[in-house]
Order: C-alpha cells, then structure tokens, then sequence
C-alpha cells in the first residue's frame, strides 16, 4: 500500500451564504488511502464544507469563500484554476441516488466521454472496471443497455459511484449516500467504501454515528460552522476532548 | 327557518354548479355533432387529394400551403423560441432583465391575432415589401407563436430534476456540456410538444395569415407567393357561403387535425413526466 | 492544449450570449409591434382629429365620416356580454372540477374543455353563422346577426381560457383552509363562497382578464356572426360592428387616409390590450406576492 500523505490541505476557510457564515476558520488535513468522517448537528455545515472541496458552491450565486484549499499543493481557489480538472480529481455522491435517465452502460461512460475518451473499447473497459470496482458489475453484466432507473436504490447509489470511479478521480466526496437507503443496501456501500479506500480518498458526510464509527480512519465533529473536534475516530469516540463532542456522540443533543 | 333557507341554497348553489358543468359539455356536444355529422360525411378523398379546380373543389393545395407555411414559421421560431426558454430556465439570474423578459412574452401571448396580422401587414409585407406572402405570414406566425414555444419549452426543462445537473458538473462536465447531453435530450419529449402546440396554433390561425399571407386559392409557386391556409380558406368559403357541405367538411378537416395536434402534444408531455417518476426506490 | 480550452470557453460564452440574444427577440418584437403600431396608425387619427375619431358616432368612408365610437361600445358591450356568461359558467364549472366532481366526470369534462379551447376561431364562427344566427333569427326575430350572437360566441370562446385559470386557482387553495372551514361547521357550499372563491380570487380575476382580452381582440369568429353594421346597438338584437371586424372587414380595398383609419383603430385596441396586459401582470404579481406571504406564515416552527 501506498504510504499516506495530507493530500488535501485546508487553511483558514470561511464560507458566506450572503450575509450568514457557514464555515469558520476551517484548517485540517485530508489523508490520502483513508475515510475521513464529517459529523454533526443539522445544518453545522458539514455539507457546505464538503461542496466546498470541488466546488459545487460555486453553483449557489450568493456563496462567498476566503482562504485556501490546497490540493496536490495547489489552491483550489486561486483564479485561474481549472474547475474541470477539479471534478475530475475530486468526485462526489450524492445524498440520494441520482443516475441519468440512461442506459446503465452511458451512465458510466458519461464521465470519460465528457473528458474526450471516443474509443468504444476503451470505454467498454473502463464501464467494466468502474462496474467492478463498485461491486455493481455481478448484478448488471447482463443488461448494461437497460435503464439504471429500472435499478433498486441501492444499485442505483452503487452505479452512480461506479460512475465516479470511471473518471479515475483521487478524492471521493460522498454527501449521506446511505440516507435514502434501506440496511442490507447501506452495508453493501459500507463495504465498498472500505475496499475503495486501498485506491482513494473517501470524505464522507453522515448523519448516522456508528456508520462514522464503523468505516472511517478519521473523524471530523462540526458545529454551528466549526471544526469542533478532528481525531482518529477511535479515539473520538472513546476518548472525546472536547465535552461537545461527547455530548454529541452520546446523543446528548442534535 | 334560517336553516332551511341555507339548505335551500346549498342545494341551488349545488344545482348552478352541475348545470354549468352541463352547459360546457353540451356546447361542445353540439359544436362536434354538427362539425361531425355534416361535416365528416362529406369528406372525401377526392376532397382532401385534388385542387380547387376538380369537381372535389377539393383542398389538397391548400393543406400543402398550410405545411409550407408551418415549415417557414418553425425554422424561424423554434430556434429562437428554445434558446430563449434555456437562457429563462439555465442562465437567467433574477433581476431587471429577466423581469423585462418575461413581461415582452407576457404581452406578446396576450396581443390578438388581428393585431399580429395588421403589424404584420404594416411591417413585412409593406415596409419591407415582401407582399402578400408565405414568407411575411411565416414571419408574423413566428413572432406569434414564440410565447407558446418559450413557456412550454422552459416548463419541460423545470422538470429535468437539478440531480441531474448537479451529478454531470460534479463529474467534470461544463455548464453547456451539461446542457445539451442532460438537460435537452431529458426534456426533449417536451419540447417536441412545445413545437407541435404551436403547429396546432398556426393550423387554427385566420385573421394573422390572411393579412399577411393573403387569401388567394391556389398552389404558392415560392415562398414569396401569396397563398391560402386551411384556416383561411375555412373562412373564405364561410363567408362567400358557396357550399355548405364543403365548408363543414373543411371544419371537419380543421377541428380533427387540431384535435390530433393537441392530443399528441399531450401524450409527449405525459412520456416526459412518466420519465422522471419511474423506478425510484 | 490551452489553446482549445480558450477556444471551448469562448465557444461556452458565445453561446450563452446567443441564447440571452433568442431572449430578448420576444423584447423587440413587442417593441417593433408597437412602435409600427403606433406609427401608422397616429398620424391617421390626428389628421381625422383625435376627438372626431374616438367619439365620432359615423363611419363611412366614401362621404369622409371617420368616427369608431360605435365600434369601441360595441367592442366593449360584446366582451362585457361574453365575460358575464363565461364567468357565469366557466366560474361554477371550475368549482365542479377541482372540489365536487367524481372521477369518471373530471376525464369526460377536463378534455371536453381541451377540445373546446382548440377548436379554432373561424370554426367557432361558422358554427355561429349556420346554427346559432338562424336559432336567434327564429327565436326573437330579426335577421339575427346581432350583438347577442357575437356575445354567445365569445363566451362559448373564452369558458376554456376562465375554466382551466380558475380550476388552477382554487386547487391552489391550501387544504387546511378548506378544513378549517369545514370543521367550524360550516357548509360545503358556504366553504366555497366564503373561503375557497375568496382565496382563489385573485387567479379567478386573472382568468377572467385574460378571457376579456381574448374575446375584445377576436376577429374571425365575431366577423361571421356580427352583421357588421357600424352603429350604436339599440338592443342586443341590432348589428354592430366591432373595433377588430373594423380592421379585418375593410383593409383590403382600403388606401389612403381610409388605411390610415383602420391603422389608427388598430391603435386603439392596442392601447386596450396593454392596458389589460399591464392589469393581468400587477394582478398576478400580487398573487404571487401573497402566496409567498403565505408560505411563510404557514411555515412550522
């Protein structure tokens, strides 16, 4: 395996909806090969933290970011830098399933051909591998022309990271990607994301502790737009610094 | 006693409401029973297949006349029409521009065909000298139906849900990529039945055409040719009162093409619908 | 490389600029509309003398009488006419579609209204020319091209326009209204007129103004049926001739200042059309208005 790194750094990052602060003064490093969690209360910001590291905010006219987000030692923000080749380091999940109302093999090969790759036996390698990296490939091999919305909600949240994997990005940012999804669905993402990590970087958003508890190397606690607390999550679990964080990880408040 | 007298009312309210009801589908009933039974048994196939000039006076010219001119006004008002929908429903930030936007295609929807029809015939076939013609009718039709093309084409694009967008741009794909792989080829059931409601609108339009395009019953040689739509014609024959038959059957004609038209529009919007709803879970 | 990312983002503003540009076609085409509106048909009405055009009780053309007074009432007595009857029925009829009416009767009625809303003007007045003219001849006398049949025409025309606005409105009534109502005691009649009418008033209105621009500015179904004489009805059984039929009827053979009269007729029922399209926005802004006033004051917590 590869030797771990702070893959991405984050210094001094503030986010403004307007005239209301959803991050403040943000600093922690992402390692790369490991699951980070964010946790929190609702609307603590995890989410906006999380759109922050590809940008996604941008699509909100009205969000403002100050500071720096260094990826690959390079700021993220900095004017000029190539937002394209960002999505494509950076994937994202999101919350709930949202394949294109295509086939399930140009779901997949959406990404690639977005980035220029024509070849269609290059693309038929890189569904298949996507498909196998996902652990979706089983279930599908056999109708990769049927619709993914015929797809269960699990295969669907599976298929949509499938087509993630298919840009080959480094970091995965995944939004809740269990929440709509019923236990035996969410186990199955749950042991995708750890066999994913030997290859990426996984940040992961969720409601749900044990979830934290169960798949992630590292956890962040967020409230009101803060980094409370950011442990090993063995050691955030067992032994909370901070009384927030114990008051939240035993259910006190949230 | 005041308690009867509100019971009473109910009822009488009750009865105004089924009567009105009533009213609306026997006037339609009454509009189709005779648009049907006199019109239909007159239609022949000698009638929809010959010119003016066979024993038929039949109509075939004047429904080709009727596509020429569909064709003309659709090249012009489609492109327009969904270009601007994409920029009211992807691009458009709120404020004074779009405000004023919306208010021109407000107004435009609600100015009367004859209004159309005499700019029409002041601007295009006076002022830019283009005559009576299928081109200064395929013109005014444009300007005429682009609020029908805008308003439904930018309701189907409401509904290609923002997931999707948000799932192409996370992967890397820009805004106008995004646009034309997504959101375009998601709504285009729906824009198809955009572009086939205002079809129905031009196939129904009379005072807008022959002001513009003229009212001359023959086979236009170009564009640049006066000619006669089906609408047209409806009325010239209802007002020169030469046949009876042959007037219901050109209504016969004109309310069943309409009715097909719209139908369609119809099924497509459901197909776009249905897309979006299916296989959640 | 860096040259076909700069050629991809001129491209990208290139045709965001063009889609702004098919946008604001729909703004100079209501620009171009009136300004050529206008032009043609003012310096018509001011040779005529604008006093002598509006209020002017003759029209003939061949002696040099140039006065629309009688197509301005009859313009108006004809769309007041319509929109009694198309709210009369379009109104109740609405209520019935969206509150009372069983399942098998929305799918016969809602497309029954489609169908009526798509037949087209001229279809509209033939009918009126060989059913209804006759049918009023026989009935009440008179050669039956009347005021009266141009009013049941356009009101039959704009039932669809009233029925399908105002069905809108009043399922956009919150259910907790109607409830309310309901469980206060009162009748479901009362709860219509009481809570459900009042709150869909302002989408009634709408409908209801839109049908009047409809129906003033119809032409093709109003000339069959109309008698098209240009005098001030004495009852609803005289024939008259309307602003539009005024436009349509003469143009052909016209030139002169004859043409520029029709323009100028034009011009007046321009200015009434704006000014309805001008009340329908401020009407539906206001409703916009208070239904975000009331999402807000219904939002929890």
């Amino acid at each position: 395996m590869m030797k771990k790194y702070d893959i991405i750094e984050i210094n001094d990052l503030n986010l403004f909806y307007g005239d209301t602060q959803a991050l403040k003064d943000i600093s922690v490093n992402i390692k790369s090969n490991s699951v980070t969690a964010l946790i929190g209360p609702s609307g603590c910001g995890k989410s906006s933290f999380l759109k922050s590291l590809n940008r996604m905010n941008d699509l909100v006219p009205i969000a403002k970011t100050t500071g720096e987000v260094m990826l690959d030692d390079k700021d993220i923000f900095e004017q000029g830098y190539d937002i394209v080749a960002l999505r494509k380091r950076v994937g994202m999940v999101f919350q709930k399933p949202n394949p294109f109302p295509f086939s399930i093999y140009d779901n997949v090969a959406y990404g690639p051909r977005v980035h220029g790759v024509k070849n269609k036996k290059r693309l038929d390698e890189i569904v298949e591998k996507s498909l196998k990296q996902a652990a979706l490939w089983d279930e599908v091999s056999d109708r990769l022309k049927d619709s993914a919305m015929g797809l269960s909600g699990g295969q669907q949240q599976r298929l949509c990271i499938a087509r993630v994997l298919a840009v080959e990005p480094g970091v995965i940012l995944m939004d809740e990607p269990t929440s709509a999804l019923d236990p035996i669905a969410t186990l199955k993402v749950e042991d995708l994301i750890h066999e994913l990590k030997k290859e990426f970087t996984i940040v992961i958003v969720t409601h749900n502790m044990q979830q934290a508890a169960r798949i992630s190397d590292e956890t962040a606690f967020f409230l009101m737009g803060e980094i409370i607390e950011f442990e090993k999550t063995s050691d955030l679990f067992e032994n909370p610094k901070d009384k927030r964080t114990e008051d939240y990880i035993t259910g006190r408040f949230g | 006693m005041n308690r009867k007298f509100g019971r009473l009312k109910d009822t009488l309210g009750f009865v105004q409401i089924g009567l009105s009801a009533l009213v609306t589908i026997g006037i339609l009933g009454l509009i189709l029973y005779y648009i049907l039974l006199k019109g239909i048994p007159n239609i022949s196939w000698g009638f929809l297949t010959t010119g003016f000039d066979s024993e038929y006076h039949g109509i075939a010219d004047i429904l080709l006349t009727t596509i020429f001119i569909i064709g003309i006004t659709l090249v012009i008002a489609v492109p327009i029409g969904v270009f601007a929908a994409i920029y009211l429903s992807e691009y458009a930030k709120q404020g004074r521009i779009v405000r004023i936007i919306r208010f021109s295609i407000e107004s435009l929807a609600g100015i009367p065909s004859i209004i159309y029809g005499l700019f029409g015939y002041i601007f295009f076939v006076l002022l830019l000298g283009l005559k009576f013609s299928l081109l200064s009718g395929g013109f005014t039709l444009s300007i005429l139906v682009l609020p029908t093309i805008i308003r439904s084409t930018e309701e189907a694009l409401k509904t290609v849900p923002k997931s999707y967008k948000e799932a192409s741009l996370a992967l890397g794909a820009s805004r106008l990529y995004t646009l034309f792989k997504i959101t375009l080829p998601s709504a285009l059931s729906g824009i198809m039945s955009s572009v086939i409601l205002s079809v129905g609108r031009i196939v129904g339009e009379s005072a807008a055409v022959f002001m513009t395009a003229g009212m001359v019953y023959r086979l236009p040689g170009s564009i640049m040719d006066s000619g006669r739509t089906l609408a047209v014609h409806m009325f010239a024959s209802a007002n020169e009162g030469f046949s009876f038959d042959e007037t219901w059957a050109t209504a016969a004609v004109l309310v069943i093409l309409v009715a097909i038209i719209n139908l369609a529009a119809r099924l497509l919007t459901r197909i776009l619908s249905k897309k979006f709803s299916m296989g959640k879970g | 490389m860096q040259k076909k990312k700069l050629l991809k983002k001129i491209a990208s503003y290139g045709v965001e600029k063009l889609f702004l540009l098919s946008a604001c076609v729909a703004v100079l085409a209501l620009l171009v509309i009136g300004v050529y509106i206008l032009v043609s048909g003012l310096p018509g009405m001011f040779k005529i003398g604008v006093g002598q055009f509006l209020f002017g009780e003759k029209w003939s053309p061949s002696e040099g009488y140039y006065g629309i007074l009688t197509m301005i009432i009859a313009s108006l007595a004809a769309t007041i006419g319509a929109a009694v009857i198309g709210v009369g029925i379009g109104v109740p009829t609405a209520v019935f579609l969206a509150d009372i009416a069983p399942k098998w009767a929305v799918r016969i009625l809602r497309p029954a209204v489609e169908l009526l809303a798509g037949i087209p003007s001229v279809v509209y007045g033939y009918f009126g020319l060989v059913v209804l003219v006759p049918f009023i001849s026989n009935t009440f006398g008179g050669a039956g091209n009347s005021l009266l049949a141009i009013i049941i025409i356009l009101g039959i025309m704009i039932l669809p326009t009233i029925i399908n606005l105002s069905e809108l409105a009043i399922r956009a009534v919150p259910r907790s209204f109607v409830e309310g109502s309901l469980g206060l005691g009162a009748s479901r009649m009362q709860t219509f007129l009481r809570v459900s009418l009042p709150s869909a008033k302002s989408g009634i209105t709408a409908s209801i103004i839109l049908g009047v621009g409809r129906a003033i500015g119809e032409t093709m179904a109003v000339i069959l049926v109309a008698g098209n004489t240009p005098q001030i009805p004495g009852s609803i059984l005289d024939s008259v001739r309307t602003l539009t039929i005024n436009i349509a009827f003469e143009m052909s053979y016209a030139s002169g200042i004859h043409r520029e009269a029709l323009f100028a007729t034009g011009v007046v029922l321009f200015a009434i059309i704006m000014i309805l399209n001008f009340t329908l926005q401020a009407v539906l802004n206001r409703k916009a208005g208070t239904r975000k006033r009331r999402r807000a004051g219904v939002k929890p917590r």
